[in-house]
Order: structure tokens, then C-alpha cells, then sequence
């Protein structure tokens, strides 16, 4: 096995775009938060900005952030994850289908509405003709192209590659998923800790993360293991206690645990299960920083390497009473309404 | 046809979300592909479908349309020629 340092990081979602995690209290969440944006234009020629819809405004800016931090390298692959795709360009679309009864049909929506279009966007701003791949797969969307990342450093001559998750709102989207009771109604209040009702408190963004073989000095984290699986075969326990054990890990190795706790009750229990496997760990949470969507997770990620490289351990990502006593291993746990599990392990560099 | 001109221009704007751009800034005789506005393909398949929903035009035949939007001038000539409505 070779080894898998992040060397790179960009993030855009419902926090200013100038947030620091570890210096910063979040801004306050409410039941549907929206992206807070860039200037796009600083790093994205306005020719291409002016067709693309959200997501691949923060999808592209992102990867250009974690580009820069890593100083540029040349890039083996590009691999996104993506919960629901380019939804705002599908529903322009095919509203414009109803509205126009089929006709006067315009290219760009139809052309943005792809799934790998933010993948494909980054690869045509950076003229990479490199491995291009976009994985849907629900909430372990961005975890799947974390995989296939960790065995592109692994098993080829792959030296670079970038990989992130972007989801995005939209509109209709939004309305069926409130009315299906997966997202909160606005006036909903969000209680990660104590959740009584059910439904996520919706968010947005773009996480992207420049992994390589070689570290820098500036390197956030060693990413050594990503696995997932629909559902457990037998119990979460023993699950973790699997993967643990295929990593020489015992959980009182795990200084923090990172899980995906989303204020909604009926998944609650999910987590809690993940937790009481670790009872003498600190426990920490993300999602209330980030607002909840598919590929909120990847932003659990930045948030565990950026814990791991500067050795601090703030209070507002606390989930438990308990304090880690060294900051050397995290797991990060996520599930989504009861499938889609993954575990991503990070150990500091 | 000064008239047309600005709505053609307004229409193209927004049309092409071409954020940075007023009014002002496109000269009647500007070329919209290549050096003066700097549309593309896809560009030209949008304003295909302007002609058609807001003009009752089709172009049947897409080499038309290099000669045809070559500048707001030869557009705006071509609307008020073959507009139905």
C-alpha cells in the first residue's frame, strides 16, 4: 500500500466563504440554508462562469482552491461524487419542456443537467484529459469517489488526484423532498443533540481535496482507509469492530469519532448506535456547520483533516462531554436514513 | 428599427446570462462570434431558439445564421424582414 496524504483543500457551502472552522463559532442553522458565495470570477473565466448553475460554480471554484493550496500539481484523475447531480439545470429544463409544450428548447440546461458536469467543468478549465469519473450513489456518494481515489494512489502510477462531492438545491427538488418528510419545513426548529422531528436541515455546498502519494509540508492528514457498504450484515458494531481490526485499530485508538448526526429524529438512532461503540471517545459533528445534504460528509472530512494538522480540537465541533487526550486518529462514520454507510479513517501526518 | 435593435440586444443578454454586459456595450455593427462579443456555438443554438419563440422564425437552413448573426445589424435586419410575429 502506498501512502494517501491530503494536500489540498477547498470548501464552499452555507458558511462565509472566509470561515475559519477552528478560529469561528458557525453561523447559526436554520431548517434550509443556502450556499454563501464567492467571487466566482477570481478563479473562473466568465465566459464559462456564465453558464453554469450553482453547483458548478462551487464545484469548480472548489477544486481551484484545493489546486492552489496543493501548488498546482498535474493532475493523474478527477473524481466527484454527487448525491442528486446538477439539479437546477434539470428542472430549468424541464420546466421549460412543460412550460413551452416541448418546443423552443435551449442547449445550455439540457448540456449543464449531466451528473458529471462539474467533474467534466473542472477537467475542461484545466484542460485535464485525464481519468474524469462522477459517482451517484446516494449518501456515500462522495465516500465511493473517495475510494476509487485511495485505489488509483494504490494500485497505479497515479501521483495526484483530485476528488470532491457537490450537491446542490433546487426548487421542486426541495419541495418533494419536504413533503416526503426527508428535509424540515422551514419554520422547523433544528435540534442536533435532542432532535424531535424528523427531516434534515437542508444545506449545499462543494468539498474538494487534492490527495497524493507525496507529503508536503503543508499536508492536512494521511488518508489510510475508506470503506462502505449498504447496511450492516449483522450489527454497526460489528461492522466497526471489522474495519478496525483491518487496520491493527482498537477503538480506544480512535481519538475522535466523526459522525454524520443530521437534527433529524428518526435517524438519530443510527448514530447513537455508532457512539456506543466508542463510550470512552470523543465524538464530534459536522453537520450543523454545513447543513445536511448527500455529500455533506465530504465536508466532515475537511473538518477532521483540518482538526488533525493544526492539533486543535474546538469546542463547536463537540458532540460529547468528552476531551480527546491526543489528536493522532479520526474516524469518521456516515449513514444515510439507514443505508449508504461509509467509514473514512485519517490518522495525522 | 433602433427600437429592435435595443430589444434584440436586451434579449441576447439575458438569453446568454452574459452577466458583465449592458446595452451600451454592444455596437450595432460589433461582431457577436469571435472577437466582439465572443459567442459561441452553443451561443448560436440559444439564439436560434430566440428567433424561433420570440420572432415566429426558423431557420431552416444553420449556414444562414453566420451571415445572419454576424452583428445586431444584420440580425435586427433580418427580424423586421421575417418576423411573424
Amino acid at each position: 500500500m502506498k501512502n494517501c496524504y491530503i494536500n489540498g483543500i477547498g470548501t464552499i457551502g452555507i458558511q462565509h466563504p472566509d470561515y475559519k472552522l477552528l478560529e469561528q463559532e458557525p453561523q447559526a442553522l436554520f431548517a434550509r440554508n443556502q450556499a454563501q458565495h464567492p467571487v466566482y470570477k477570481e478563479l473562473i473565466p466568465a465566459a464559462s462562469l456564465r453558464r453554469m448553475a450553482t453547483g458548478v460554480k462551487m464545484g469548480c471554484y472548489a477544486a481551484q482552491l484545493a489546486l492552489q493550496e496543493a501548488q498546482q500539481p498535474a493532475l493523474d484523475a478527477i473524481i466527484c461524487g454527487t448525491g442528486q447531480g446538477c439539479l437546477q439545470d434539470s428542472e430549468k429544463f424541464l420546466t421549460a419542456m412543460i412550460a413551452q409544450d416541448e418546443e423552443y428548447l435551449t442547449p445550455t440546461s439540457f448540456i449543464q443537467s449531466t451528473h458529471n458536469t462539474v467533474a467534466a467543468q473542472i477537467a475542461l478549465q484545466l484542460q485535464c484529459h485525464a481519468y474524469n469519473f462522477t459517482y451517484v450513489q446516494g449518501g456515500s456518494s462522495f465516500e465511493s469517489a473517495l475510494f476509487d481515489g485511495l485505489n488509483q494512489l494504490n494500485y497505479s502510477n497515479a501521483q495526484h488526484i483530485l476528488v470532491g462531492g457537490v450537491d446542490e438545491h433546487a426548487p421542486q427538488f426541495d419541495d418533494l423532498y419536504t413533503l416526503a418528510g426527508n428535509y424540515k419545513a422551514e419554520d422547523e426548529a433544528v435540534d442536533f443533540k435532542n432532535p424531535t422531528q424528523g427531516g434534515v436541515a437542508q444545506g449545499e455546498g462543494a468539498n474538494f481535496f487534492l490527495l497524493s502519494q507525496e507529503q508536503q509540508a503543508n499536508s492536512y492528514a494521511q488518508l489510510l482507509d475508506v470503506w462502505l457498504f449498504n447496511q450492516p450484515q449483522r450489527s454497526i458494531a460489528t461492522e466497526i469492530m471489522q474495519f478496525l481490526s483491518l487496520n491493527n485499530l482498537q477503538s480506544k485508538d480512535i481519538d475522535v469519532l466523526m459522525l454524520g448526526y443530521n437534527a433529524d429524529a428518526s435517524q438519530q438512532a443510527y448514530f447513537d448506535a455508532m457512539a456506543a461503540c466508542f463510550p470512552e471517545t470523543a465524538i464530534a459533528y459536522y453537520q450543523h456547520i454545513s447543513g445536511s445534504y448527500d455529500t455533506a460528509s465530504a465536508y466532515g472530512l475537511a473538518a477532521a483533516a483540518q482538526v488533525l494538522k493544526a492539533q486543535q480540537f474546538p469546542a463547536h465541533l463537540s458532540y460529547n462531554s468528552i476531551k480527546p487526550n491526543r489528536l493522532k486518529t479520526i474516524l469518521l462514520i456516515n449513514q444515510s436514513r439507514g443505508t449508504d454507510y461509509s467509514f473514512v479513517l485519517l490518522t495525522a501526518c | 428599427m433602433a427600437e429592435l435593435k435595443e430589444l434584440l440586444k436586451e434579449q441576447i443578454i439575458d438569453v446568454l446570462n452574459l452577466e458583465d454586459i449592458t446595452v451600451a456595450d454592444i455596437q450595432d455593427n460589433d461582431p457577436l462570434f469571435g472577437e466582439g462579443l465572443g459567442l459561441d456555438s452553443i451561443d448560436a443554438l440559444e439564439l436560434i431558439v430566440l428567433l424561433d419563440k420570440e420572432y415566429g422564425i426558423k431557420l431552416a437552413d444553420p449556414k444562414q445564421g453566420k451571415e445572419i448573426f454576424s452583428s445586431i445589424q444584420t440580425l435586427a435586419q433580418f427580424v423586421e424582414q421575417n418576423r411573424t410575429k
